[in-house]
């Protein structure tokens, strides 16, 4: 009954989770995550905005000033014994044994969980390489590998068991452009076997393309958390002319009352007006003033949009 | 109550269907855990460092015999008056003496030295190398790991004892006599018999190193830096030979880790001497006790950052 009330918890859930680091720099403060059981959640921040920390107190590997984090259901790092082997993680890129082959740091990560059976080891670790495609290369040693081969290597050691649970902090990192598309179907392919997936990454339009809920960190604090269609929709989209008359077409824009007008070449964008019957209006307007129109329409916000519009310029390190 | 479970599991519907069938199902042998105390023994014995390190200890009682008997064949008997490691002087008779002499020899220095930085790094350099993390949510569990650590470092204090004792008492039978034991109380007993006490004898060296391998393992979980480890645990072992040598300090003397290990002859008289050797024993065990402890108190507690 216990595992069953278990399941139907969230994945992770955060309650004023605080880390103040020895140095007294504090990392995290008071953050309530919600990560739903199934998701695909990104976990987006500036550099030094506290994902890292977050992430390393869900998997016990530093212990929370305050508050709680619970994991599968279970409080960390209390139950990490039974949460952790139900766990695959990368955390702040690969870290491997160099004067080892890529075959035998997975056979030693598997043979740290105790709940790995000896008997399948080899079968599973041969699995893992091939999922991450470095069965070529699993017989060199890993101080050998390219930073991408390591970083695969890195994944392959959080699949070495059915896991219910992924964190990846920026998978990617280090990755090809081939890569990084093999990560992006793997991840889709675990979520589509039942794996909620927890991922840190910079990469917005990354985030966009796997993410199904997003929450964004500054500064150690939380802005907001939800679906990445609702974080997308809550930033406007812009309007945008493709005209050779730019001047007359920003001036006939402003008395309409468009804001924040940019000219580049020859497209005109501006925030869109908030009532959407005045669209139509706005075309007449262009037109009636002898503007030479050759494309006019709305840009969807990406998700982009929405982090700058709520970290302020975003990729800024904040002390 | 699997039935009632699988029952329960498919009326829960879509959550339990989410979870992958294997990782709920696993039951997991407590025989499985002894796979993190191979892997790490693996892991010390497939490091070039640590061949390294037994090189140099294998060095030791061949070079000695070879001088030894290089020595002899210019006339005259080793080590007479001229000092030298114990045993020395017995070595051309029977080359068995070999065994202690290099035995003797080792244990001050290059011994102690290799355990300390098999020790010192065996936390600290996963720490520094960042393998730490993903061992511990593999999940080793602090404890067990830290305990397979110990274990695998105490495998390398044999290892390394026997390298050396092995290897003299090849070389001695090589190059010199084998025959009847004559001990140290004038006592002689057969072949057979000193083969026995030389085994007792590697055994109680290898006990020696317990002291030096909690404290290499404390110092370890203390610093992110192998390195540092390494160096402050080799740093504490001179420490520790220099501070026995003074005699205004006998008060604490008989507290340092290296104050009895050369009690290992009193193995090689009739009736044998138990005194020291037992104090020795005493000593390494107090020394596991106490850092072992520390160090399980320290690396339970302490935040992996790196
Ligand atoms: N071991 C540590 N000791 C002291 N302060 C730390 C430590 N690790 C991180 N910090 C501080 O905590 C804050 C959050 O760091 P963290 O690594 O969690 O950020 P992050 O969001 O993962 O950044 P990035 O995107 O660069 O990986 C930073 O200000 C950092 O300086
Ligand atoms: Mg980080």
């Amino acid at each position: 009954m216990e595992e069953l009330s278990a399941a139907g918890e969230p994945a992770i859930a955060t309650h004023a989770l605080t880390k103040r680091y020895r140095g007294g720099q504090l990392a995290v403060d008071r953050l309530d995550l919600v990560v739903p059981r199934g998701s695909v959640f990104g976990f987006l921040g500036p550099n030094g905005s506290g994902k890292t920390t977050t992430i390393r107190m869900l998997m016990g590997l530093i212990e929370p000033t305050s508050g709680t984090a619970r994991v599968l259901g279970e409080e960390m790092p209390r139950a990490g014994r039974r949460v952790l082997p139900r766990v695959g993680a990368l955390i702040e890129g690969p870290a491997l044994y160099g004067f080892l082959t890529g075959r035998d740091n997975l056979v030693r990560f598997d043979a740290a969980d105790p709940t790995a059976d000896p008997r399948t080891r080899k079968a599973r670790v041969d699995a893992a390489l091939d999922r991450v495609g470095l069965v070529a290369a699993a017989g060199k040693k890993a101080r050998a590998y390219s930073l991408g081969m390591k970083q695969r290597l890195g994944l392959a050691a959080a699949l070495l068991q059915p896991r219910e649970l992924l964190v990846l902090d920026e998978p990617t990192n280090g990755l090809d452009p081939q890569g990084m598309r093999e990560i992006r179907t793997l991840v889709r392919g675990l979520a589509s076997e039942g794996t909620t997936v927890f991922l840190s990454s910079h990469l917005l339009d990354e985030i966009e393309q796997v993410c199904t809920h997003v929450a964004v960190m500054a500064q150690g604090r939380l802005l907001t958390q939800g679906t990445v269609a609702e974080l997308a929709s809550s930033a406007r989209g812009r309007l945008a002319v493709t005209t050779p008359d730019t001047a007359e077409a920003v001036r006939v824009l402003k008395e309409h009352g468009v804001n924040d007008l940019t000219v580049d070449d020859d497209r005109v964008t501006g925030e869109l007006p908030v009532v959407a019957r005045e669209l139509a209006d706005l075309n007449a307007a262009l037109v009636r003033a002898g503007v030479r129109v050759r494309s006019f329409g709305t840009e969807r916000a990406s998700l982009e949009d929405a982090f700058v519009a709520l970290t302020g310029e975003g990729f800024d390190v904040a002390g | 109550m699997s039935q009632a479970e699988a029952g329960a599991g498919s009326g829960a519907g879509a959550m339990a269907r989410a979870v992958p069938a294997a990782t709920a199902r696993r039951t997991p042998s407590p025989l499985w855990a002894l796979s993190l105390f191979r892997s790490e023994v693996a892991t010390v014995f497939r490091r070039w460092r640590t061949f390294a390190l037994l090189g140099v200890l294998a060095a030791v009682p061949v070079l000695v015999g070879v001088a030894v008997k290089m020595e002899t064949q210019d006339g005259g008997a080793a080590g007479h008056g001229g000092g030298g490691p114990a045993f020395i002087s017995q070595v051309t008779n029977n080359g068995l003496f070999l065994v202690f002499t290099s035995l003797a020899a080792t244990l001050p220095f290059f011994l102690p030295m290799a355990i300390g930085v098999i020790a010192g790094d065996s936390v600290a350099g996963e720490a520094s190398s960042g393998t730490l993390r993903y061992l511990l949510v593999a999940p080793a569990g602090r404890t067990r790991l830290l305990l397979a650590k110990f274990a695998a470092t105490l495998t390398f204090c044999c290892a390394a004892t026997l390298t050396v004792a092995a290897l003299a008492l090849a070389v001695g039978a090589v190059l010199f006599p084998l025959g009847d034991v004559t001990l140290i109380s004038g006592v002689t007993v057969s072949f057979g018999e000193g083969l026995l006490r030389a085994l007792a004898v590697a055994g109680a060296v290898a006990l020696s190193l317990v002291g030096i391998a909690a404290l290499g393992l404390f110092v370890s979980t203390l610093t992110g830096s192998g390195i540092a480890a390494m160096a402050t645990t080799v740093g504490l072992l001179i420490t520790a030979q220099i501070l026995d040598q003074f005699p205004q300090l006998h008060a604490i003397q008989p507290y340092l880790f290296p104050h009895y290990w050369l009690s290992f002859a009193d193995l090689l008289r009739a009736p044998v001497y138990w005194d020291q050797v037992l104090d020795n024993l005493g000593l390494q065990a107090l020394y596991a006790a106490v850092f072992g402890s520390a160090a399980w108190a320290r690396f339970t507690t302490k935040d992996i950052t790196a």
